[in-house]
């Protein structure tokens, strides 16, 4: 697949090219071509197992592709690059918080870690993420939803042109999920974008995600 | 507030929080230590044989001991990919999770040396030997452990890997640590080992934070 040409002067912000992954001796996709350019959010789809973390994964260089590269800003770049690494956010199932610190603790270390700031705060990030009332309180006596959201604030306290989210709306109430889409309409209105997966349909009402689908190779 | 100082802060948090388990390789350096003259000899003259070469295995494997947590609870909740996506250089939020084991494990016994020495029958003049010792020798193991750890932690039972990899570089740390203060218990002078010690805290604490990173990426992927 060739990466369509674009007429407009701003490159996609990221594109991939011919991006392959292996998993065992199993190929899990193959010449890969997906494009985010700013402004929108793109929901990769797919059946279970069908490598969506994994892509997720390799464009954050938490692991290596088995073939292909990314253009970053019209860069050829290798996933994980540094450039890529200073301007994504990266969400991912774990979560990356620390169940024995306070969700006000935890923003605090994801903030040190992150590219840099927004200016808002960690205690405006939670509480608009509805969980500020509950900011000094251990992460483990949170439901899976609370803590969903601390690891969701992160977004709005480090800047980031890319959110890269993985299954973002698990564990979401209907409220924490309109919450998210509240962030994502106004990321993607500032020039921001996203990429998400859900393996199931999302009803978006601020943005209207684009749907790139992979499949595994039989 | 900089990646350094939040993972330090960070691990010391937890570290208190986890009072007990943090304190277990305090209480396994001091139960090692003070079972050996019960089980050998209390003879004065036999102490003096054995101690320098006891305290120094009981801190060796006290380090090994806490080794493993210094990577795993990361690992096993999402942290650690937290840390290798950020922008920030992953040497140095390594070297902080380094300072940050030795500040928990490596002080401790530092400050039980006094006990040690007086339970062990060393003489007086060799204390301030034995802490330099362990002021330069317990940084350099966890540093060089860090590097096992790395390689080990997204294997399910690293464990015994982990000692098979870090002990045999342990081992010059063990040798020089144990010939100063024994050096020292004998009034010989021991700054030969103490400058050796230090070349090697050195040489562990430049070399390793980049080499944990590197295998750390490894381990992920």
């Amino acid at each position: 697949m060739q990466p369509k040409e674009h007429d407009s002067a701003s490159p996609p912000l990221l594109e991939t090219v011919n991006l392959s992954c292996l998993r065992g001796d199993r190929l899990l996709f193959e010449d890969l071509a997906v494009q985010v350019t700013a402004g929108e959010v793109v929901q990769i789809h797919g059946p279970n197992g069908s490598g969506k973390t994994t892509l997720l994964r390799i464009l954050c260089g938490l692991q290596p592709p088995a073939g292909g590269y990314v253009r970053w800003r019209g860069r050829d770049v290798p996933p994980g690059a540094p450039e890529i690494r200073a301007d994504v956010q990266y969400v991912g199932h774990a979560g990356g918080a620390k169940l024995d610190l306070t969700p006000r603790e935890n923003l605090d270390v994801a903030m040190a870690l992150g590219a840099r700031s927004t200016g808002t705060t960690a205690g405006a990030a939670l509480a608009r993420l509805g969980v500020g009332r509950i900011r000094d309180v251990p992460l483990r006596t949170l439901s899976a939803g609370q803590r969903q959201r601390v690891a969701l604030a992160r977004l709005l306290t480090c800047g980031a042109a890319l959110w890269v989210l993985d299954e973002p709306f698990t564990a979401l109430d209907t409220s924490g999920v309109a919450i998210v889409d509240a962030m994502l309409r106004e990321h993607t209105e500032a020039g921001g974008a996203a990429m998400l997966t859900s393996h199931h349909p999302v009803t978006l009402s601020g943005v209207t995600p684009r749907l790139v689908r992979i499949d595994t190779k039989t | 507030m900089s990646a350094f100082a939040a993972i330090v802060r960070r691990d010391l948090i937890l570290a208190v929080r986890h009072r007990a388990e943090a304190a277990n390789p305090l209480l396994f350096f001091l139960v090692v230590v003070s079972l050996v003259p019960l089980g050998l000899s209390p003879r004065r003259e036999v102490l003096a044989l054995i101690a320098p070469g006891v305290v120094w295995i009981g801190a060796l494997l006290a380090t090994l001991l806490s080794l493993e947590r210094m990577f795993r609870t990361d690992f096993e909740d999402g942290s650690l990919e937290l840390m290798l996506v950020s922008p920030r250089p992953l040497p140095l939020i390594v070297l902080a999770k380094i300072l940050a084991h030795w500040l928990v494990t490596g002080l401790p016994l530092l400050a039980a040396a006094p006990l040690i020495a007086l339970l062990l029958g060393l003489p007086a003049g060799s204390l301030p030997v034995l802490l330099a010792t362990l002021a330069l020798g317990t940084p350099a193991l966890s540093a060089v452990g860090s590097i096992g750890v790395a390689l080990t932690v997204g294997l399910r039972r690293g464990g015994m890997l982990l000692s098979l990899l870090v002990l045999p570089l342990y081992v010059p740390v063990l040798v020089f640590a144990a010939s100063a203060v024994a050096a020292a218990a004998d009034g010989l002078p021991a700054s030969g080992q103490l400058y050796v010690l230090g070349a090697l805290a050195a040489l562990s604490f430049s070399l390793a934070p980049a080499a944990a990173a590197a295998a750390l990426r490894i381990s992920m992927s």
